[in-house]
């Protein structure tokens, strides 16, 4: 199992207290009456999905019920860094996600 | 509460690893705020309200457990709870907040004996060694299938704060560990 650190209860906790959420820093346009199609259904449907490190929401459903932010590596599935809602993603020393 | 009785002499038959019992009835409700609303209710309710994460805190018998960074669930005896809610709806009045009386939503099992640990672990997935959940601390967690809010209130004891309609599945949870020893 894996721990994940919730940064509202400032914890290591198990992963089945969480649920994953999408992708992280998908922001909503402000009128989305003013998008043409093409852009409307990249914000709704299309996600970078990469293979190394992603941005991505999780939410501490069976704790505090908070939604935070963590960056993981795709490829060995290590969650590198969480960090609260709102705040920008992390630069990660280089050492981190060389793998 | 049958299935109570029943855990309590399954733990107690021998040299009594850990024995579980319900809680006395309680009033309780869950409290969501900001500043201005959380010391309106600390000073309310007569007890501070810990801001520091997965704290309880209590005063003349009146609890609140942080269950995250705007909620709380604030425990009081069940002959309070009419004033504890009038008092508090008054105290709050012109402050955004969320105030709702779950009373009757939750039933409370306490769990005691030098075995608590192993016989809570039989279905909870969080360290509780002392070092890692010590006495105040609390939670919002899981039991085996069931979500509940989890305080030590002793080195051998716990509350287990459950859903009325999870409590005979998580009696019996905790009556197969308590015969199993964890």
């Amino acid at each position: 199992m894996l721990l994940i650190h919730c940064p509202y209860c400032a914890m290591e906790r198990p992963e089945i207290e969480f649920r994953h959420a999408g992708e992280a820093h998908v922001a909503r346009a402000p009128d989305p009456s003013q998008l043409d199609d093409e852009t409307w259904a990249e914000f709704l449907y299309f996600r970078s999905n990469p293979k190394g490190v992603h941005a991505e929401r999780w939410r501490h459903v069976h704790g505090c019920g908070r939604f935070f932010n963590a960056l993981r590596d795709t490829v060995s599935d290590r969650l590198l860094v969480t960090y609260k809602a709102g705040e920008v993603r992390p630069e990660l020393p280089p050492q981190e996600h060389s793998r | 509460m049958a299935s109570v009785d029943a855990a309590v002499s399954a733990g107690g038959g021998r040299d009594a690893g850990a024995l579980v019992r319900a809680a006395a009835p309680a009033a309780r409700f869950v409290f969501r705020g900001r500043d201005a609303a959380v010391a309106t209710v600390a000073s309310a309710l007569g007890t501070p309200l810990s801001l520091e994460p997965c704290r309880a805190s209590q005063s003349v018998g009146r609890i609140a457990l942080w269950l995250g960074p705007d909620e709380w669930l604030l425990i009081a005896p069940r002959s309070e709870g009419g004033l504890v809610a009038s008092v508090l709806a008054k105290a709050l009045g012109g402050v955004p907040h969320a105030l709702v009386d779950v009373s009757d939503r939750n039933s409370a099992l306490i769990v005691s004996g030098p075995a608590v640990e192993d016989v809570l672990s039989a279905g909870c997935p969080l360290d509780l060694d002392q070092a890692a959940f010590p006495v105040g601390m609390c939670t919002r967690t899981l039991f085996a299938k069931a979500e509940i809010v989890l305080w030590r209130t002793a080195p051998a004891e716990f509350r287990v704060e459950v859903a009325r309609s999870f409590l005979p599945y998580v009696e019996g949870v905790l009556a197969v560990a308590v015969r199993d020893g964890g």
